[in-house]
């Protein structure tokens, strides 16, 4: 089988990329595939392919800009350093690059919503903030309302949940 | 740490039972991380040494990793750390740090912990067989007896936060290795692994990734970790590998009918070489193994132990039959040790039990 791209030599890397559930095949081969930035020797990452890394013919000389690369606050990661791994440097990264991972996450997992297992303390940590956000809606809409007195209530509930959750804190 | 008892007792993914030798192993990890604290391929020596010094103290402290042990990669030599790579007990990215990493151990092997290999943490538990959803109930547990402790990174809205995004969300990652000469030798196996990269799953050979697939043994795992909880990857790993597993079983009733000479040639020469051979390749060895795997799942060749192939595919790899000889060998010597190893071994295996001798 020849090369697809240059149509001399023969293919020697079989590619198989899943584009939107259609399966598709690209043979190429060694130099062509090297070209279009796939490392033809290691594994190659979904983080990688997906940051269009692994190859050296996408490395552009560092054109200095006027607006400085925006870096992770907590660890100082630039965005070029991720780039350049497809690792990140600390939690605080998912914040500071978000607008970035955000369509990542989703062409990679599909999702936006995580499901399933969380550690017990930040567990206590979402439920009460839930639970406090309904108590606080109705507490607005109760005022919206003119029932001052249903609103007098809520807002003794609210301050007794948070006093409450102190109490708990201390207590353990 | 003492690898040398590694050489006495079974890998932990290798039954010695062989009910069903299809699904060879089943294996669960997750990945995670300390909220505070940069991860590890972005921190300092010193940072991750900080960092291993404590999880260490955490892990040695948790019930679920039974008379734990607990030793540096820093301490390690080359080929201690090619025979853990080999028992699939640390990753090959594991294999070439140094100080401020590690692994702790759980007596039997069956649950390890890595230090600071991509993540803080990496919880692993393998398995046996197809046992995904005891391996995910084993490591649950150790990493509940973590955060105890631990704070972990974690976010409501895309769960545990990794190194890496790919493994964002459960940082789960379930996998089972699968032994499918039969999808091989009818051309079908290009077929079935297309079809999984379309459900999401991915598919590599035996020493995972970037690893070739000798032996016709295959892993396959979940790809995606945002979305779906932990109790449905098992759920949709094991149904797909049930179906895999019909696959090759009729995949192997088609070979018999139509070739039967043939596998039967096949499983009688690999008994014969490898029981007779002086020189092994590693590659020649573990797709023989495998022939003879398939001939004794068949009914063709019988063995009085057939738990000795499990046995031979791990002492069989390079570090092992190092450890085993006490020394140093070059390629050359190692496929000589790897042959008398084997030879051996079999012939063991086929003695008639004598009671009369224990």
């Amino acid at each position: 089988m020849k090369c697809e791209v240059c149509k001399n030599k023969e293919a020697t890397i079989h590619l198989t990329q899943v584009v939107d559930g259609v399966v598709k095949k690209v043979h190429l081969c060694e130099q062509c595939a090297a070209k279009s930035g796939f490392d033809v020797h290691g594994p190659m990452s979904i983080t990688d392919i997906l940051l269009g890394m692994g190859g050296s013919e996408t490395e552009q000389p560092v054109v200095p800009t006027k607006v400085p690369d925006r870096s992770c606050p907590r660890c100082h990661m630039r965005r070029v350093d991720f780039k350049k791994t497809g690792r990140l440097g600390c939690p605080a990264c998912y914040e500071a690059f978000e607008d970035q991972l955000s369509p990542l996450l989703r062409v990679m997992h599909r999702h936006e919503q995580h499901k399933g297992k969380i550690p017990e303390r930040e567990r206590e940590h979402v439920q009460s903030s839930n639970e406090l956000k309904v108590l606080k809606e109705r507490l607005d809409k109760a005022i919206e309302d003119e029932n001052y007195e249903e609103a007098a209530r809520l807002r003794d509930m609210i301050q007794a949940f948070r006093s409450g959750k102190k109490q708990k804190k201390s207590a353990s | 740490m003492n690898t040398e008892r590694f050489l006495k007792q079974p890998s932990a993914w290798l039954s010695d039972k062989q009910a069903d030798s299809i699904t060879v192993s089943s294996r669960v990890r997750l990945a995670r991380n300390r909220k505070d604290s940069a991860f590890p391929g972005w921190a300092g020596e010193e940072e991750c040494d900080r960092i291993w010094q404590e999880l260490r103290e955490v892990l040695l402290a948790c019930g679920t990793l039974k008379k734990p042990d607990a030793v540096s990669m820093a301490d390690l030599s080359t080929l201690d750390k090619q025979l853990l790579f080999e028992r699939h007990l640390i990753s090959r990215e594991q294999m070439e740090r140094k100080k401020g990493s590690g692994v702790v151990l759980r007596d039997d092997e069956s649950v390890a912990a890595m230090v600071n290999e991509e993540d803080h943490l990496r919880l692993q538990c393998i398995r046996p067989g197809l046992d995904i959803g005891t391996a995910w109930e084993a490591v649950n547990k150790l990493d509940s007896e973590i955060e105890k402790t631990v704070d972990y990174a974690f976010s409501p809205k895309i769960g545990y936060l990794t190194a890496c995004p790919s493994n964002v969300g459960t940082g789960m990652r379930a996998s089972v290795m699968l032994h499918v000469p039969g999808l091989v030798l009818m051309n079908e196996i290009n077929a079935v692994v297309k079809g999984m990269a379309k459900i999401g799953l991915a598919v590599r050979g035996l020493w995972g990734e970037g690893s070739e697939a000798t032996g016709n043994m295959f892993q396959v795992s979940n790809q995606m970790t945002l979305g779906e909880g932990e109790a449905d990857i098992v759920r949709n790993l094991e149904q797909i590998v049930l179906e895999i597993v019909e696959h090759e079983k009729n995949a192997r009733l088609r070979l018999f009918e139509r070739r039967e000479d043939v596998v039967r040639d096949h499983a009688g020469r690999a008994l014969g070489i490898l029981s007779n051979a002086h020189i092994l390749t590693t590659k020649e060895c573990l797709d023989l193994l495998s022939d003879l795997r398939l001939g004794i799942d068949m009914g063709i060749v019988t063995l009085e132990r057939p738990g000795v192939i499990n046995d031979l595919l791990i002492l069989t790899q390079p570090a092992h039959l190092q450890k085993l000889e006490g020394r140093k060998l070059k390629a050359e010597e190692r496929d000589i040790a790897r042959a008398l190893l084997v030879r051996s071994r079999l012939k063991a295996a086929n003695k008639k039990s004598d009671k009369k001798q224990s």
